[in-house]
Parts: structure tokens; sequence; C-alpha cells
């Protein structure tokens, strides 16, 4: 009477939904063909771009459980099929910086409370035009608290009840407070447009570069090329979505020739067929991070000199070959490497294990036994905690590791425990200090809360000035860096494989930005 | 009527396990760590929209109200809608029944003759090669994990000979249609099942075959085919029906990870999708398919071996 198998399972990683897009446990993925044996582009350039064919994309996906009401894009399988169907006012380009989308232009005024948005002329699939009404209704939906929709947090700082539409296409967006940098929010995760009134999504129509032609969840999601298109009609004839959550299944699909895409594989496949000529392995690059986050606010974290034993106990090239592979880079303690804002300048950290001991001892910690909370539900937690644990050991810390359960681990480490396994994917600075390191911010996984660094928060936030704005976040990450308790040990590349004659795909995307899992400029040779 | 009596006590046992089976899954899924609005947040772990989404999804109500919610919908023929894509619990179990039906269906028709063939070949040759060889296959193959068998099976004969379709992903129409993609779930579904039976139908051919009354009848000189097949098999089905029955439960494990390994989209996938993530409605709704299946199969079961063997005290 038991359903449950006597053999060991393998680990399937669509359980642990490990393919959340956003926040955290993400391991991300750019489309980039960076390392393939061709070096660099997709195809070689001679290559005259084709039109017409099916492409297949198999994604991990969220099984019978998906929808395709893009306000709940969660999954990267959600991300590739909201991108095909829908559009948002901005997206987030190659350096997580502004790219202009249906919006074209956005100005504020003097104290930065009120901003004026330029829509493009652009038409939904029913062939309606896309209206300031509809954009406010999208952003009302997604507001609306009772719907509890994922992008609601960034976008908060709209207060759309006063927002109005001043014409057809020209947006008043009146803030809650003042937003230097309001580009950032109409970027956010999620934030697509919907036709005005919608609140069915069997059908679904949006101004994206492909309609809807069919959807059977959890199997195959299919959409055809929109000839009018706003930014040209794409040069598929047909994109078809498919999930397999298991990334065994996906490279095997890949090699078998049953898609000519696969999402976010593993680093030891990527490795395996990096030199095959049956696939390309395209990178997102610096796509997810890798960290530990220490509780600053409760012993024995709350002790500077035991966090900074920790910043210089850590082998990060140990962790990062041990567990990132060839696709890893070493971080320094700083979320957003390479990213618009990032402070670059600041000296990179490097294992100093005689200064870790003396810091151990000053602070006490000699023989307390520290816990560190981590899950096998996201790949590479375990390894990177038990790696840490050795290396604690090397100066006289006791690091003891506890493998918790997958689906709870985010809202358990939030308020439990002192030290966890951390990772986010890709996003920009301000949004991720936005959500995890302010006072008032509702994922505060090292419950860092100071009123100076808000004020310096407030100050990069509000400001239209560009100068006072870099200054003060180099000004924040220096004090994260010598006081904080996000220990960033490194960044990792996200890896998908392509067939030999995908082309047009682009090279440089991060996950989660403009040319992740979108197929619109993709072409089949 | 003997077996009508004992035929009405094991329906009547079966009902109560179906609701105890319920119960049970209902108290244990709730009492995992999370539920369905922790995991649809995931890694956006935001106090006040897991507290919004818990209200949205009627989780706040106190358990006994959303089980006695659940059965009461469940008496009228309504399982109910998924907490976490909100449609219907019915479709989608009707849409992951197709290819898992197949499959177990495929699984038994492979199964039965395949087992019942080498049980008796090896049973008939008694320590001779050809019981030792099928024996030791038997011992060998059981004792390999599925998935690994899944996954050599598809590098070698899918990937390497590209003789099959090396998982279902993005295959339409009907799965039985397209023996490319279900031969090889279907080898590693059978393999181990195909050796316990294959070791029980041995053994107890064995037994049969040392028993007073085949002696006799070859000593009448009825040729030793017709004894296997007509005499002695028939007598040594009891403990293989009984176990083809416990077969059934183990498919469901086995169809789990055949299907992730395959990505075939079927009932194995949805439970675990269910299970992880605290889908409560859709979790439901597979157990008491499941609860139904099982317990019929083993009560049909139970009353066959009766049948076949009214004095061997049948376990229940």
């Amino acid at each position: 009477m038991n359903p449950i198998p006597r053999s060991a399972l393998p680990p399937l990683p669509h359980l642990s939904r490990r393919s959340f897009l956003g926040l955290g446990a993400a391991v991300g993925g750019t489309v980039l063909l960076g390392a393939c044996s061709t070096g660099g582009d997709t195809a070689p350039s001679t290559e005259v771009p084709r039109d017409g064919g099916r492409l297949r994309a198999v994604f991990a996906g969220g099984g019978a459980q998906e929808v395709l009401d893009p306000h709940k894009t969660n999954l990267y399988a959600d991300v590739a099929r909201s991108n095909a169907l829908y559009d948002k006012l901005v997206e987030y380009g190659d350096d997580l910086g502004p790219v202009p989308r249906l919006a074209t232009a956005w100005r504020a005024n003097a104290d930065a409370t009120v901003w004026t948005v330029d829509l493009r002329p652009a038409v939904f699939h029913d062939g309606r035009p896309v209206r300031a009404a509809d954009v406010l209704y999208s952003y009302q939906r997604i507001l609306d608290p009772k719907n509890a929709l994922r992008p609601r947090a960034s976008l908060e700082v709209i207060d759309i009840g006063r927002s109005r539409a001043i014409d057809e296409r020209t947006i008043e967006f009146v803030c809650a407070r003042p937003c230097g940098d309001l580009a950032n929010v109409l970027a956010a995760f999620g934030a697509y447009i919907i036709p005005e009134g919608t609140t069915d999504f069997s059908r679904p129509v949006g101004s994206g570069p492909f309609t809807f032609v069919s959807f059977e969840p959890g199997r195959s999601f299919v959409a055809a090329r929109f000839g009018d298109y706003w930014d040209g009609a794409p040069r598929l004839e047909e994109l078809e979505i498919l999930t397999a959550p298991d990334e065994t299944a996906r490279i095997n699909a890949l090699l078998g020739g049953q898609v000519e895409y696969a999402d976010d594989l593993g680093v030891t496949s990527a490795r395996t067929y990096d030199s095959d000529a049956r696939v390309q392995i395209l990178r997102s690059p610096r796509s997810a991070m890798s960290g530990f986050a220490m509780k600053v606010d409760r012993p024995p974290f709350d002790d500077l000199d035991l966090r900074r034993a920790m910043f210089a106990l850590v082998d990060r090239d140990e962790l990062v070959s041990t567990v990132l592979g060839s696709t890893g880079v070493v971080g320094n303690d700083l979320f957003g490497k390479d990213a618009k804002y990032y402070a670059g300048d600041l000296p990179q950290r490097t294992l100093d294990l005689d200064e870790a001991k003396a810091l151990v001892r000053k602070a006490g910690a000699l023989n307390t036994a520290i816990e560190i909370q981590t899950t096998g539900a996201t790949n590479g937690f375990v390894e990177a905690a038990n790696i840490l644990a050795e290396q604690a050991g090397r100066a006289g810390l006791k690091i003891d590791v506890k493998v918790g359960e997958g689906s709870t681990y985010w809202t358990r480490t939030l308020d439990e425990g002192v030290l966890s396994s951390f990772r986010s994917g890709a996003m920009p600075i301000e949004t991720h200090l936005a959500q995890r390191m302010l006072t008032s911010s509702s994922k505060n996984y090292t419950q860092w809360r100071r009123p100076g660094f808000d004020a310096l928060f407030a100050t990069a936030s509000e400001t239209t000035d560009e100068e006072a704005r870099v200054g003060a976040y180099q000004q924040m990450q220096s004090q994260l860096h010598s006081e904080g308790g996000l220990l960033v040990w490194g960044f990792s590349d996200g890896l998908h494989g392509l067939a030999p004659n995908l082309a047009g795909m682009s090279p440089h995307a991060p996950t989660n930005t403009l040319g992740y899992a979108r197929f619109d400029k993709a072409w089949l040779g | 009527m003997i077996l009508a009596r004992y035929a009405g006590t094991r329906l009547a046992v079966g009902v109560a396990q179906v609701l105890g089976v319920l119960v049970v899954v209902f108290a244990i899924a709730a009492a995992l760590p999370g539920d369905a609005a922790v995991v649809i947040a995931g890694d956006d772990a935001d106090p006040k929209r897991i507290a919004q989404l818990r209200e949205l999804l009627g989780l706040d109500r106190p358990l006994p109200v959303q089980f006695g919610h659940w059965l009461t919908g469940i008496l009228h023929g309504d399982l109910g809608t998924s907490a976490v894509s909100g449609r219907p619990v019915a479709d989608m179990l009707g849409v992951a029944l197709a290819p898992t039906l197949t499959l177990a269906a495929l699984a038994f028709v492979a199964l039965v003759p395949l087992a019942l063939l080498l049980g008796v070949v090896a049973a008939a040759r008694r320590d001779r090669p050809v019981d030792r060889t099928i024996t030791t296959l038997a011992v060998a193959l059981y004792a390999a994990p599925e998935f690994a068998m899944a996954i050599v099976l598809v590098a070698v004969f899918a990937v390497w000979l590209g003789w099959f379709a090396p998982t279902a992903v993005g295959a339409g129409g009907s799965l039985l249609l397209d023996p490319q993609l279900w031969v090889l779930p279907v080898l590693v579904l059978v393999i181990r099942p195909v050796c316990s039976l294959t070791r029980l139908v041995r053994a107890s051919m064995i037994t049969t075959l040392e028993s007073e009354y085949i002696r006799h009848t070859l000593r009448l000189g009825v040729p030793m085919r017709r004894v296997l097949w007509r005499h002695a098999l028939p007598g040594s089905l009891t403990p293989a029906t009984q176990h083809l029955a416990r077969v059934t439960d183990w498919l469901l494990g086995g169809v789990v990870v055949v299907e992730a390994v395959f990505a075939l989209g079927g009932l194995g996938q949805v439970l675990l999708a269910a299970v992880s993530s605290r889908d409560l409605p859709l979790l439901m709704g597979l157990v008491a398919l499941f609860a139904v299946v099982t317990v019929t199969v083993n009560t049909v079961a139970d009353i066959v071996a009766y049948q076949l063997n009214p004095v061997a005290g049948v376990a229940g």
C-alpha cells in the first residue's frame, strides 16, 4: 500500500523548484554562445539568417501545474513562454541596466515623485493597439494585494491609484516616495503588459513576438510568428516550449535531435559536450551568485571579528573549482559582479589563515560549534557547506552542517539559525539591496539593519543625480564589504545547449535579462 | 457460498483501507514542513505575500475543515482545484493518466508471460546451466536501481545507437502508437519485477513438481511438457498472483522514476510535483486514485488466490 518507490530516487531538480528565476534559487542562465568550439558567436558570421521552421526548446518547467498567467511567472519555462507572448515596458540589458521595450522614454519631475512614460506604437495579437490603459490595468492587477503576485514587491513604489493616462500613449506614474530610477522598477521580473480587462489566460493575448497556438501544461506550448511585432517579426515560423524536469532528459533530448535548445544544463553535461559537434554550449555570464549568509543581529555573528574571520578563512578558489567548475569565478563578498554600480575597485579578499586564526581567538569562538543550514535541493549547496566546514576547521572554528528540507528552505532560513547557504540569480544591485539589505527589507537573510545604510540607499534610489547615486552605491558596498554578513565566494554562468543549426541567440545575456529565453531573433540554419 | 462471504469481507476491508489511507496521507502531508503558499513563494519568501497566498488558497482554515471540505467534494465527484495552478484536479489527472496507464499495461503484458516462461523453464531445468544463468541474471538485475538502468539504456540504445527516442519530449499523440517512445521505459519498468516474479514462479513450481500428485501424473505417462503447463503451473500460481498484485504497487514507484528520466509527464511526475509543492488537493486526488487502484487489485488478487487454493489460509 505504499506508493513510494523502494529504490533511491535520483535528485530531481524540478522538485526543488531549483529553477526559480528570480531571487534565490536560480541556477541562472544567459543565453550566450561563449565557449563553444566556434568561439563566441552562435553562427559563423558569413551565414545568412534564414526564415521559417519550428524551434523546439526544452526547459525545466513546472509540470502539470503550469499556468500561462504572465504575472505568475516563476520558473524558467514560464519566462520563456511569457517572453514569447508578452512585453514589458523596460527590460534589463546584459549589464542589468534598462533597455527600452514598450516604453521608449521616461522622465522624472524635479523631486522624482512623478514620472512620465512614453509608449511606442505597438499592437496586441488581436490587432488592438497597446494603450496607457492596458499598462495601468496590468500594474493594478500586480499591485492588488489580494492577488499576492510576485512582482508586487518590486512595483510597490508606484502609487497606482494616483497614476493616470495622459493620452493613449503617455502614462503619468505617481510614486509613493521619490524614485530616482523608475526604469529599474518597470523592468521588474514578471511585470508584463496584458490587455485591459484580461482575467482569463486559457487563450492568452499579448503584444509579444509570438501568438498563442496551443498549450498542454507540463508538456508543450506552441506559439506562431507574429507578423506585426513592433521589434520586427521573428524569423521562426513557430516556437515550441517543452518541459522536462530532469536535466538528463533535457540534454538527451538535444543529443537525440528532439529539440534545438536545452535550457539550464549542469556543469558536468556542459563539460562533457563542450567539444561535441552535436551541441553548442551557450553561457549566461555571472547568472548565479553563491555565498553564505551570516545573521549579524545575533551571536555569534553579531561579533564583527568573527565575520571578518569568516571572510579571511574561506578559500574561494577551492570552493569555486570544486563546486562551480570551469564556469565559476571568485566573489568578493559583494553581490552583482560586473553589473551596473558594482564596486569593482574594492580589494579582492584572499585566504589568510593566520589572520583568521587570530580573529577567531579574539572573538572567543575557538571551541564553540556553529551550525550551518543548507539543503540538498539546490545544486552545490551541500558540497559548498561541507567545504566551508572543513576550511573553518583549519582556522580553529567548528562548523556543523545541517541539511534540511528543500521547499521550505528559503522561508526557514529567513529568520532561523545563524548561518545558511545562499544563492541568487542576477538582478540589478538596487533590487538586491532593496529586498535584502534594508531595515524594511522583507528578505533580509543577513538581518543587516542600519539606519545610516538605509539613508544612503534612500539617496541612491531617490536622486536623479547620477554622480550622487554612484557615490552612494560605492559607500554602501564598501560598508557591506567590510562589515556585512553576506559572504559571496563565487559567481557562475548559466549553461544551455544548442543544436548546431540554431543561430541568432543573444550571446552575453545573464539569466532573466532581455536576451535570456528569447527566440524572436533566432533562426534555424 | 464461502467464496461470496470471503469476497464480501474483503471488499468491506478494502473500503476501510482506502478511507484510512486518505486520512493518513492528508495528515502526513499537512504535517510536512511548509505548505503550498510557501512553495509558490519559493525563494521569494516575503512573509506578507505568503500570508496573502495562504488566505487566497484557503490554507488558513483549520485542517479538519480543509479535509472535510475536500471529502465532501469527492463524494459529489468533485476533486477540487489544484492549489498551484487553479485548474480542476480531475482534468490534470485525466491528462496524466494516459501515459501512465499505457506504460503500466505494456509492462504487465510483457511481465506476465516473460516471468512465467523463465520461471517454468528454470524450474524444469533445475540446477542445470539454463537455470543457473536465469537465476544469476535475475539476482544481478534485481539489484540495479531503475534510474541507473534507465540512464545506461538511454545512453546506449538512444543517444549512441539511435534506435529509440531518448525522451518523450515534444511527442504528441498516443504513446501506444509510437514504440520508439515506449520500448525503453517499459524495459526499465519490467526488469526488476520480471526478476522477482521469475524466482517466485521457479520456487513454487519446484515445490509443486516434487509433490506426490505430479510424480504420479508423470508415472502415468503424461508427457513432461503437458504436466508442466497443465498440471503443475496452475497449482503454483497462488503465490504468483498475490505477488503480481504487489508488483502493481511497485510499478507505481517505478513509474515515478521512469517518467522523470524519459519526461513522459504521467501520474508519477504529477505525484512528485504535488508532494514537492504541497499541493494538497492535487495530492489527495492522486492518493484517492492510487489507493482505489491498489486496494482493488490486491483484493481481487486475494479473492482469485482464495479460489485457486481455498485451503491455504490467505493472508489479508
